[in-house]
């Protein structure tokens, strides 16, 4: 077993990237419901069926009620700047070209204790570095969006991207 | 009956040894392994061919059956990996001290042996990268453990008002120690407050100090049962307490999706740490707390209990961790920010030495040592006494 295997539990199939060269989600099972909405605009969180609360990540069994029947429900896309980070090179090549950029996490308003992780950006299509880090607040409200990026194999995968409220 | 009857100083480290340190060591993995626990043997004045129980990571490259095959061991009757990174180190030693003390084996190793300063950076590897629970974070460039815990690091100083002064304390502290240790990789290159805070980013807020080094090393002991230490040739410095931690809803470096991600797997730790002990943090002579950045220190502090919940920066102040100053000195050989960053095993290393009185920056009369695993990911601790 690879040392990556042993330290996350299991392997992914194999890499995926954007056309530009950043990384886009290996899908397992378990995230499909996250990642099939984000394809059409909305943002969707699992929530169990028999208890009714929300989970992130997804994953089968409810650990609050022990239930696998699952749904995926909508939300506003709401939310606020929980924490974020601002990485510098050395990273992979596409990110150190835009680096320094920002990764934020973002508590949404359905449920302060579901967190995204995502970037904060000028427009959904803008790059990662499109907002002056060092105008970025916690606590600020922001609002989700999608960004379509194109996957070496040429198929569209939306990212979660943050834009401020009201812009 | 305590539930630690049985454990709590049944078994003791009586023998250590640990390779050079550098950025770039010529053996490779397994036989720097091979070496060090066989110097570990020595320096207990145990025969290699006695040891029946290995204990390690399970990011460890090198097997049981190698290290056998190797070494010159005969019937090994308990062998086990812990996982989850630089979280595993104490757990190696208490799952070690749990086999010796419940008859399982009467000679147990471990150990751990890496060589992350010449081999390849991870984030190098898009592979590794894309490994399925990333799906949430790597997207977005967390790619590095240092934006991982970059994100908590923000938050904790958001929180209580912690700022990078108080980050550059612990810093300044461990180099403190390291220049007073003529193994640390970081012995000769003296470092101020100035220099700190004028240092590149890495993630913000976490700059190149608060990152831990990259070392080619590797660090074995060696423990048996309280009986057979008091024959000898090392003071035995006894195994008092262990305890692994994994609490509700963590997530590994990423702990960011729980109720309250800053109180981690050390407040799991703790809890069944102290219950297990027959003192407190108040009892503590030293600590060699895991220090693959900065801020994990502060959280640690907290979670083992050595100050309240966001009161950790205050603890960091006035040279409270430095040795000679301080009320709790932290990571007396350098730690992982300044000696060596070999997962954490270097600090059990140190911590047995302050038990003996041999350390570079010794403790007068260091009765109790708290050795900590990683905190960002389900760990371990020990308390090792005189």
């Amino acid at each position: 077993m690879s040392n990556a295997a042993a330290f996350s539990g299991s392997a992914a199939s194999g890499p995926t990237l954007s056309q530009d060269g950043f990384l886009l989600p290996t899908r397992d099972g378990d995230g499909d419901g996250f990642w099939d909405a984000a394809a059409q605009g909305e943002l969707r969180i699992q929530a169990c069926e028999a208890c009714g609360r929300l989970r992130m990540p997804p994953r089968p069994m409810c650990p609050w009620c022990r239930s696998t029947d699952k749904t995926w429900r909508l939300m506003s896309g709401r939310g606020t700047v929980w924490s974020f980070a601002i990485p510098h090179p050395p990273l992979l090549p596409a990110y150190s070209a835009v680096a320094p950029y920002n990764v934020v996490v973002v508590t949404l308003d359905e449920d302060p204790t579901i967190r995204l992780v995502g970037n904060l950006v000028a427009t959904p299509e803008s790059p990662l570095n499109s907002i002056d880090p060092e105008s970025i607040q916690i606590g600020e409200r922001v609002e989700v969006a999608f960004a379509n990026l194109i996957s070496v194999e040429g198929g569209d995968v939306a990212m979660v991207r943050w834009v401020r409220s009201g812009s | 009956m305590s539930p630690a009857v049985g454990f709590k100083d049944a078994t003791a480290i009586v023998g250590i040894a640990q390779s050079e340190f550098a950025k770039h060591l010529e053996p490779t993995e397994a036989e720097l392994a091979y070496q060090v626990i066989v110097a570990a043997c020595a320096d207990a004045g145990v025969d290699p061919s006695e040891i029946d129980a290995l204990c390690s990571y399970t990011m460890e490259q090198t097997e049981e059956v190698e290290i056998a095959r190797n070494i010159g061991c005969g019937d090994i009757t308990f062998f086990s990996q812990i996982g989850y990174g630089g979280g595993a180190g104490a757990a190696a030693i208490g799952q070690a001290a749990m086999a010796v003390a419940t008859g399982q084996a009467n000679v147990a190793v471990a150990w751990r042996s890496r060589k992350r300063g010449s081999g390849p950076r991870p984030w190098t590897n898009t592979s590794v990268q894309l490994r399925v629970p990333g799906q949430w974070t790597r997207p977005s460039g967390l790619l590095r453990p240092a934006d991982e815990i970059a994100i908590l690091t923000r938050r904790y100083m958001h929180e209580y008002g912690a700022a990078r002064e108080h980050l550059a304390n612990i810093a300044v502290a461990i180099r403190g120690h390291a220049n007073r240790n003529p193994a640390a990789m970081m012995h000769d290159r003296p470092m101020t407050h100035d220099d700190y805070m004028a240092a590149r980013w890495i993630s913000e807020p976490l700059c190149l100090f608060d990152n831990c080094l990259e070392t080619d090393g590797a660090l074995a002991c060696v423990i048996v049962s309280a009986e057979r230490a008091r024959d000898l040739a090392q003071p035995p410095v006894y195994v008092h307490a262990f305890a692994q931690g994994l609490p509700a809803q963590h997530q590994t470096m990423v702990n960011y999706f729980c109720e309250d991600p800053l109180t981690g797997p050390a407040w799991a730790c703790a809890k069944r740490l102290w219950a297990n002990a027959d003192f407190g943090p108040q009892d503590v002579s030293v600590a060699q707390i895991y220090d693959a950045f900065t801020s994990l220190v502060l959280l640690s502090l907290e979670g083992y209990g050595f100050c309240g919940r966001g009161e950790a920066a205050a603890f960091t102040e006035d040279g409270n961790l430095e040795w000679g100053r301080g009320r709790l000195p932290v990571n007396t050989s350098g730690g992982g920010l300044s000696e060596a960053y070999v997962h954490g095993f270097n600090l059990i290393n140190e911590g047995v030495r302050q038990i003996r009185g041999t350390s570079t920056s010794q403790v007068e009369n260091a009765e109790t040592c708290l050795v900590t695993g990683g905190e960002g990911v389900p760990t371990s601790a020990v308390l090792l006494r005189r």
